[in-house]
């Protein structure tokens, strides 16, 4: 499964067209995407997307329904397989690597439709994300040798650290399914946060939460970002969210990027305003 | 009393479930002791506990993992009759019978996990429906194979033939398996006592294994395969981990039902002992283990009580029904909501489990 030589020979440092916040400007960024591209029979879904993202940056992806953003989450994680183009995860090329692969590769994500294992514990939830960083296989496990104990324990330790984020360690024994809507959506977060990502990609987290929940999901992505030195990816249709955190933005439509930039930019882009922003008096 | 309230709810079912089943062995041997069970119910006793680690080892693959199987009793003729030509192969080696059961369980899981990884590559492939309608072919084609099989032993070992009894035997050798006639004067070795061990351990297994790292990703393909990919959880090993355990343990329990009977054909393992098996499952609750150990002591035993005799040849229908309105009770909402109003009274009146 080696890449094809095509693909490999492009691999020249471009320079990219959004801005990568001035801390790091001078690493190699974590996500390069150079001319992405996917079609499902003859539509072309996302055409020429290309994108790079900073080591502790906080990037949006924005755009109305149907422009190909969530698509583009799925291409990131080898959900679909690209038509065109490259995915570099920290410089190294995506080509080839299965959703698995590309998680342990170091990216995790949420759903736009909350998926979560609703008949397992919240804890269980969690423990799941941790899963390839739990170090007993299937007979430790049946023989409960000492591997078992040690690393269980561990598990259970580092999930309620995570689970102390958005202080859910309270509802570690209630079932996932049952969490009220908004705690499920904390809850997908954390159980990315279990892989040890060095990408996080959220697909609108704060669809259906109130404007005092999404304050405080605001603080609590530039607290996760902060204390694991990661570079998140969202797509959000609250514009307060994306304004407020994002240091830069990218704007698709029908699968193109009309737009990128800093949150400046973006607002007074002419094409963003159109096409998706719209104006305070718009004429219908 | 204090120790059990202070456990997860998890561990508490389970420490009730080993207690029941060792309790009712306690009470059971006790009375076949005593002579206080009729010749029938005698009889039953290792078939019971047969078709008890069939039922818990079917709830791992359509409990646990989440995938309908209707090929199940072809891991247990595998089991059985691989279990079976063992114990008669080894006869003359190993005359203590403990052992040589012990071995030929042992056997018939080993060759029973074979079958069912060779099975899992091309059948774990397909989801639902697919999945349900594949294994239950491939059930009729473990039938088939085992009915065109002539084992026999002689002084230099087995020897093998398919489709047509040509197996040459030296002098003193003799037949094991005859084809369609399957395995005729087994020697029966089979204890009560084995039994209760094999579900004790089947127990240990699969309560184990579900509480432990492996069991979990299992139960996070049933709940949400997509979510379990996106955590970097490999679908296909631990689908094939449940699959193949399922298939071990259907194995042992095939060894320890053959071993009690006087002959077997494959012709028994057949779809109805498929089904059969999967009523047990549905009836005590998918994902249920102390509910597969009811359900199928009970729907093996009543059957042959004398009360029920005349039922007997209507089994399949009554079962059938029974399946179809087990289904529809367990979708519906109105009696779901029903249920869990009883469940939050009774709890409540305990003292309350509720967070």
């Amino acid at each position: 499964m080696t890449a094809p030589k095509k693909n490999a020979t492009k691999l020249v440092p471009v320079p990219t067209t959004n801005r990568i916040p001035e801390r790091d400007v001078d690493k190699a960024p974590i996500l390069e995407c150079r001319h992405l591209g996917i079609d499902f029979g003859g539509l072309t879904a996302v055409n020429e997307f290309d994108m790079a993202i900073g080591r502790t940056e906080i990037a949006g992806l924005i755009g109305p329904n149907g422009a190909g953003k969530t698509t583009v989450f799925n291409l990131l994680t080898k959900v679909y397989q690209p038509t065109r183009g490259t995915i570099l995860l920290d410089g190294k090329d995506t080509h080839g690597m299965n959703t698995v692969q590309v998680n342990r590769a170091g990216i995790a994500r949420t759903f736009q439709n909350i998926r979560l294992f609703d008949n397992l514990s919240v804890e269980d939830n969690v423990k799941l994300g941790l899963h390839n960083h739990i170090g007993y296989g299937m007979f430790s496990g049946i023989l409960r040798l000492p591997a078992y104990w040690k690393e269980e324990r561990v598990a259970h330790e580092r999930a309620l650290e995570l689970l102390s984020i958005f202080d859910m360690q309270d509802m570690a024994n209630a079932k996932a399914g049952s969490l009220p809507y908004g705690a499920q959506r904390r809850l997908e977060i954390v159980r990315a946060l279990g892989t040890n990502p060095s990408l996080l990609l959220l697909d609108e987290p704060a669809a259906g939460m109130n404007p005092s929940e999404t304050a405080e999901l605001m603080e609590n992505i530039v607290k996760i970002r902060d204390t694991f030195q990661i570079a998140v990816l969202l797509i959000e249709h609250d514009m307060s969210l994306v304004m407020g955190i994002c240091e830069g933005i990218c704007v698709l439509n029908f699968g193109e990027i009309i737009a990128k930039g800093t949150p400046e930019d973006i607002q007074n882009n002419p094409e963003v305003i159109r096409a998706y922003l719209g104006t305070k008096n718009e004429e219908g | 009393m204090k120790r059990l309230n202070a456990m997860s709810r998890t561990s508490r079912v389970n420490f009730l479930t080993y207690a029941l089943v060792i309790a009712a062995f306690v009470v059971l041997q006790a009375l076949s002791m005593g002579g206080g069970l009729s010749a029938t119910l005698q009889g039953q006793l290792v078939p019971v506990c047969a078709y008890v680690v069939m039922a818990l080892s079917l709830n791992l693959t359509v409990g646990v993992l989440g995938e309908l199987s209707l090929g199940h009793a072809g891991f247990m003729s595998v089991g059985a009759f691989s279990g079976a030509v063992a114990a008669s192969a080894l006869q003359g080696v190993i005359p203590a019978s403990g052992v040589r059961l012990a071995l030929a369980m042992l056997i018939g899981a080993v060759f029973a996990g074979i079958v069912g990884t060779l099975i899992s590559v091309p059948v774990l492939r397909l989801n639902g429906d697919y999945l349900a309608i594949v294994t239950l072919a491939f059930g009729q084609i473990i039938k088939s194979i085992i009915e065109n099989l002539y084992v026999g032993v002689d002084g230099s070992g087995l020897h093998f033939s398919f489709l047509k009894p040509t197996v040459t035997l030296e002098q003193g050798g003799r037949m094991i398996l005859n084809g369609p006639m399957g395995i005729p004067n087994i020697e029966k070795i089979s204890t009560f006592l084995a039994g209760f061990l094999l579900i004790l351990i089947t127990l240990v297994i699969i309560f184990n294994l579900v509480n432990s790292r492996s069991g979990r990703a299992i139960m996070a393909l049933r709940d949400n395969r997509i979510a379990a990919e996106s955590v970097g959880i490999n679908v296909t090993k631990y689908k094939m981990m449940a699959f193949v355990t399922s298939a071990a343990l259907a194995g042992a329990a095939g060894a320890l039902f053959s071993l009690g009977q006087n002959t077997i054909v494959a012709a028994k393992f057949d779809f109805n002992t498929s089904i059969l098996i999967l009523v047990y499952v549905v009836l005590g609750g998918q994902g249920n283990m102390w509910g597969s150990i009811v359900a199928a002591s009970f729907l093996t035993i009543l059957p042959e009580s004398d009360a029920m005799r005349g039922l007997r040849d209507y089994r399949m229908l009554v079962y059938a029904i029974v399946l179809i309105l087990v289904m529809l009770a367990t979708n519906s909402p109105a009696i779901k909501g029903l249920f869990g109003q009883i469940l939050d009274r009774t709890r409540s009146k305990k003292g309350g489990n509720t967070p």
